[in-house]
């Protein structure tokens, strides 16, 4: 296929939405791993820069959102030009989840005190963190490529991510029924995996959408879920 | 039944078709199968051959003396190219509508009778009458002009004009239109008319318009047919072709690339 359009507006239209969405995953990559961080030096700055740079990625989102409806009604794009503007569309909403879902960590953060949140080991979720972020990482590269084959990777390691969230959610029960003192920390813990978790799920999502930008065909296998934590349960006497 | 079964036959089909004007090859080659009842679209760039092959489907072409056709064309079951056919019969069997709308300097009433009269199709007065009244309501057209059927068809406007010519085209029964750029002359809403028309003539008639208007082609089509340098580069349903279009050519031409 050609580059280039004809009318030379067109690209330029196309290059700016791409520059926004690669701008946007930037941004998400950095959010989570500085939220991370300040969990894991009991950081309240930098937590409080990670809640406050969210509006940037709102920002970010609302202004791709204006230019793709800009490009559906002005350019009318049809083919790979169609596919690539509602796919960027979709997954910039993608992304603005997972920056709601990393400014949560940062208020998680603020919350409690790093003796709580390390009453059940923080490490699960510091890997859960580090396996998210090679995805946005993967995301950005195969979406600058157009490169399925790298977006079906990222889709995969999702499944890394869930099982990481199995064991926490066991790590965590463990822990509270050792010491009623431990819930409130492990809690927040808790729900900081699971924001990381469905993090992920977005992520794979987006690698859905990449690999129907690039062939024009949805994968075929939907994504095994291995996120089994909604169907463990604790027996009162165990 | 099997749904296999219901499955229509196409009503025409091309196959290998061939055409020349003089040397110049103008269609190399070219073999498609029209659906029944529903739209084909031709697309592609101007002289790519697409005008040139929608002639092909009830002779148009013959008129012109250079003009040489190979290759083999069916319209149900028939070879149209055999000597024997009766090609005025034939065009009333397969119908065509031009860019310019071409009102006869006759009145509205006289338009649409025209072609039954000649083939003799009306039995009485009333029968003509009705004839008229329905081609015209068919077109989309009656309940604009029904108290000015006397009316020369030239005072309508374009698009009125236009439909006057898909009810002129109508009135003789055919079994398939042809439209050639049918609303490259007519405003959006005029378009939108004949648009929403031609929707509701495929419940009847097969159609097959040639457009320069991509979006067009989208709108109303079920099948899309892309012609370059007079080869049909591809074919298909039409959402695929403007979703995800198989060859590279097409990619560029409907994308607004350079090919």
């Amino acid at each position: 296929m050609s580059e280039e359009h004809i009318v030379s507006s067109f690209d330029e239209d196309m290059t700016q939405l791409r520059n926004l969405f690669l701008e946007m995953g930037r941004i998400v990559t950095s959010q989570l791993q500085a939220a991370t961080r300040a969990l894991r030096k009991e950081d309240r700055v930098l937590a409080k820069q990670v809640i406050a740079g969210d509006k940037e990625l709102n920002t970010l989102e609302s202004e791709l959102n204006d230019l793709a409806i800009k490009i559906l009604a002005l350019r009318q794009p049809f083919a790979t030009d169609l596919r690539n503007v509602v796919g960027t569309l979709k997954s910039a909403g993608h992304f603005e989840r997972m920056g709601d879902l990393a400014r949560n960590i940062a208020q998680r953060t603020n919350t409690i005190t790093k003796a709580e949140a390390e009453t059940g080991s923080i490490e699960t979720l510091v890997r859960m963190s580090d396996q998210v972020q090679v995805m946005t990482n993967s995301i950005i590269t195969a979406y600058e490529r157009l490169d399925e084959e790298l977006a079906e990777e990222v889709r995969a390691l999702d499944e890394t991510v869930d099982r990481l969230h199995n064991s926490l959610f066991r790590e965590m029960l463990t822990y509270m029924m050792e010491d009623p003192r431990n819930i409130s920390g492990c809690m927040h813990v808790m729900f900081m995996a699971k924001n990381i978790e469905r993090m992920g799920d977005n992520a794979a999502d987006i690698a859905t959408e990449i690999i129907y930008m690039t062939t024009g065909k949805w994968p075929e296998e939907s994504r095994i879920k291995k996120d089994k934590t909604s169907r463990i349960i604790v027996e009162p006497d165990a | 039944m099997s749904t296999d079964m219901q499955a229509k036959q196409p009503i025409m089909t091309a196959r290998n078709v061939d055409v020349f004007y003089g040397k110049k090859q103008a269609i190399d080659n070219v073999s498609l199968d029209i659906p029944e009842n529903q739209i084909t679209a031709l697309i592609g760039p101007s002289g790519c051959g697409k005008s040139t092959f929608l002639r092909c489907f009830n002779r148009m072409n013959d008129t012109i003396q250079i003009c040489r056709v190979k290759g083999d064309i069916q319209f149900a079951g028939q070879d149209i190219y055999d000597p024997k056919v009766d090609v005025v019969a034939l065009r009333s069997r397969i119908g065509m509508v031009f860019q310019k709308a071409n009102p006869f300097p006759k009145s509205i009433f006289d338009n649409v009778a025209y072609g039954p009269r000649i083939h003799s199709l009306s039995e009485s007065k009333d029968h003509l009458e009705d004839i008229v009244i329905t081609s015209l309501k068919r077109a989309g057209l009656y309940d604009e002009v029904s108290d000015r059927l006397d009316e020369p068809g030239t005072s309508l406007s374009g698009g009125q004009q236009q439909r006057l010519c898909i009810a002129r085209a109508i009135a003789v029964d055919p079994q398939i239109i042809l439209m050639d750029e049918p609303c490259s002359a007519l405003d959006p809403i005029a378009t939108a008319i004949i648009e929403e028309l031609m929707d509701s003539m495929k419940e009847k008639y097969t159609i097959v318009i040639v457009t320069h208007s991509m979006q067009q082609a989208a709108r109303v089509s079920q099948q899309t047919a892309f012609f370059h340098l007079g080869e049909l580069v591809e074919s298909g349903d039409t959402e695929a072709i403007f979703t995800n279009p198989e060859q590279e050519r097409t990619q560029n031409y409907i994308s607004g690339r350079i090919g």
